[in-house]
């Protein structure tokens, strides 16, 4: 049985231009053996979650170092439902207070990942929680 | 050189009977711990140095004198004994007035200078009540939308007294005739002020990534504020050429050095192609460069960025001005080696970097807080910050003797080695035409991002060691330290003064002052005082941006 690749879109919303994590992200998952997309800076939720459904992604990987995860991942998640991805997995990287974790996960974010994360965690995550497609 | 082959055969000799009789059986005991020493940059480091590494090393042509040329000891013949460097804590968050307080706090402990943070929507030319600017309003810096912000933002700040630097790269010509009308307004005279605006677009497209308009517009608006300080604002620095976000993103020392320079000598291009004379405009050219772990190898950089920027200008340029040939340069510690980790030893980390930016002869110099890989800092991390630098200047001793380190074999072959690494590189951007070109090519880009994914590597291989990240964990570790919280108030509170500027101005000056600032950018006019004239109305920052926009187009990063 061949094992079909994960599919990955790695997501700059907002208008931060720090994107060193979010390539470096992008380059492991790829060596892993991932399909990855990369949007590129400055898009808003309603771009991520349309290049999601067009790319038929199995997770979106969000980077914001700027603060304002609290107003874009949620929105990013609840567009993706909308949409009926409702597998699809949302993962939050960047400059994230612990103290808004518990809430981002109520809201659907699937994980957060905080600055001295490895990318082989991500990857371990990403091979344990996406869900096979039937 | 014949006297330096009878100097090093001898020393040759006497390096390897050292080898073989001293180190070989001290080895066979003690291996080493391991196999490669290596710099935060990846680069193999020596198990020793001696005078055979400066065989080719000439001292009054590589080293000399402070404040002679190639200045690689300093640009000052006193060092730090004359003056010390300008104290410059970074700051800005929330609303103007926020900020203020907090400048006007830093500058009650002794801080001798002011760094305006900005917003990120303030970053890339919207006003605070756009909609790409939801969430972010006042977050990575201060909100500032028009004249009314910036005259509550440097309320009391005597602009004739301290200097203001302003990081501000794609709406900075905006942000210079802001500063302009407020010192104005102060009675200052522009004649007398200083103060710096960042205005390095280069590094936006190769690092920071926060541009607005394509490349050569961009180029042209920088020129505009270069020709336009020569004339009225002669004491200004119109530009602070970045190497701090170069190797934020993931740069090796050599590559912050070699493309911050390069770029430095772009802007001189374009200057002298622009027809400005180069020693007017040139000496109020400033660097900033980054201050990383790796103790020596940043000492070297500095030292090696002001021989090269000597060299360059004499043999590039032709100038022989000494404030031409003289680099001039901020340092600010590094960012990304703060761990959210046990937050506390950052504030080691600070000091550590900070001293080499301190032996490497900075003209000025920020200190990080403790949290800021946490959020932006609170007031008791930003005074810790600032008493660091006032202990290396006043408790350590290091400021007594200019270079200190100046004629150690190491810091003397690693100044040399990142001169030829910078050289190097200055060949490649040559030959794709220039940096613009080289940019255009996605070449600094792709080098920064190779860069950033081999550091990633060495640090889960574990190669490199990030303390209380890879090595020296602790499980469970409670949250020490409290953090700044902004909230969505800011936004509101900037909205209504943003309202009440647009309902009190009269909407027929502005609408003519944009209109003047349109035409002279398509008939490529120095675009300046059109500017001036449209902030004095009381334009927005997002009206003038979105009316730039419309003569020269955006930038669309091509896929690298």
């Amino acid at each position: 049985m061949s094992e079909q690749k994960i599919r990955v879109l790695v997501a700059k919303p907002g208008l931060d231009g720090h994107d060193r994590g979010a390539k470096v992200i992008a380059r492991a998952l790829r060596d892993a053996g991932m399909e990855v997309i990369y949007t590129g800076l400055r898009q808003t939720p309603e771009m991520i979650a349309a290049a999601a459904l067009q790319e038929d992604v199995d997770a979106v990987g969000v980077s914001i170092l700027s603060g304002a995860h609290n107003t874009l991942a949620p929105r990013i998640v609840q567009l993706l439902r909308d949409q009926g991805m409702d597998d699809c997995l949302v993962l939050l990287g960047g400059i994230v207070p612990q103290e808004d974790i518990p809430k981002l996960k109520d809201e659907g974010v699937a994980e957060v990942f905080l600055p001295g994360t490895s990318t082989e965690e991500i990857v371990k995550f990403l091979r344990a929680n996406v869900k096979p497609r039937g | 050189m014949p006297e330096t082959k009878e100097i090093t055969s001898p020393l040759q000799g006497a390096a390897e009977r050292w080898e073989r009789e001293t180190l070989e059986p001290a080895l066979r005991k003690h291996p080493e711990a391991k196999k490669h020493f290596q710099t935060v940059s990846l680069e193999e480091v020596n198990r020793l140095y001696t005078p055979a590494d400066l065989a080719e090393t000439d001292f009054q042509r590589d080293i000399s004198f402070p404040g002679e040329y190639p200045y690689t000891r300093g640009i000052h013949p006193t060092g730090y004994r004359g003056k010390l460097w300008t104290m410059r804590q970074f700051a800005g968050f929330s609303t103007p007035e926020e900020t203020n307080a907090r400048f006007k706090y830093l500058l009650a402990q002794g801080q001798t200078g002011v760094s305006i943070a900005y917003d990120l929507p303030t970053l890339m030319g919207y006003d605070a009540d756009s909609p790409l600017a939801e969430g972010e309003v006042g977050k990575c810096g201060v909100a500032v939308s028009s004249l009314a912000d910036m005259d509550v933002l440097l309320a009391g700040i005597p602009l004739d007294q301290v200097t203001v630097s302003q990081t501000i790269n794609a709406p900075a010509s905006v942000f210079l005739a802001l500063y302009l009308v407020v010192a104005e307004k102060q009675g200052a005279d522009w004649k007398r002020i200083s103060g710096t605006l960042q205005n390095d677009i280069l590094k936006e497209y190769i690092a920071q990534k926060e541009w607005i308009y394509p490349i050569r517009p961009a180029m042209k608006l920088v020129i505009d504020t270069f020709e336009f300080c020569t004339k009225h604002v002669p004491r200004y620095n119109p530009v602070s050429v970045s190497g701090y976000h170069i190797r934020e993103a993931g740069a090796t020392a050599v590559q912050e050095l070699a493309f911050t320079l390069r770029d430095g000598i772009e802007y001189v291009d374009w200057g002298v192609r622009a027809g400005l004379e180069i020693d007017q405009f040139v000496p109020r050219i400033s660097f900033f460069f980054n201050a990383h772990n790796d103790f020596f190898e940043e000492i070297a950089k500095y030292r090696a960025a002001r021989r090269i920027w000597a060299r360059e200008m004499t043999e590039r340029f032709g100038s022989s001005n000494e404030r031409t040939l003289k680099l001039r340069f901020h340092t600010q510690t590094a960012g990304v080696s703060l761990t959210v980790q046990q937050p506390l030893n950052n504030i080691v980390r600070v000091a550590i970097q900070a001293l080499a930016g301190v032996l490497g002869g900075t003209q000025s110099l920020h200190t990080d807080a403790y949290d800021e890989a946490l959020a932006l800092p609170t007031d008791r991390a930003a005074l810790i910050a600032l008493r660091t630098q006032q202990i290396i200047a006043e408790e350590t001793g290091v400021v007594n003797t200019i270079d200190p380190l100046g004629g150690s074999y190491f810091i003397e072959a690693l100044t040399d080695k990142m001169e030829a690494g910078a050289l190097d590189y200055f060949r490649k951007i040559d030959a794709m035409g220039g940096m613009v070109e080289a940019i255009e090519k996605g070449f600094p880009q792709r080098e920064i991002q190779d860069s950033a994914y081999q550091y990633q590597k060495a640090v889960e291989r574990g190669d490199q060691i990030i303390v209380g990240v890879n090595r020296y964990e602790m499980k469970d570790e409670q949250s020490e330290v409290p953090i700044l919280v902004i909230d969505e108030s800011v936004r509101t509170h900037q909205l209504e003064r943003l309202q009440q500027t647009r309902d009190r101005r009269d909407a027929g000056g502005v609408a003519n002052a944009l209109e003047k600032l349109k035409r002279a950018a398509q008939k490529g006019e120095n675009t300046m005082p059109a500017t001036i004239e449209a902030v004095r109305t009381y334009a927005t920052l997002g009206e003038i941006c979105s009316a730039l926009r419309d003569v020269y187009g955006v930038y669309e990063e091509p896929a690298f």
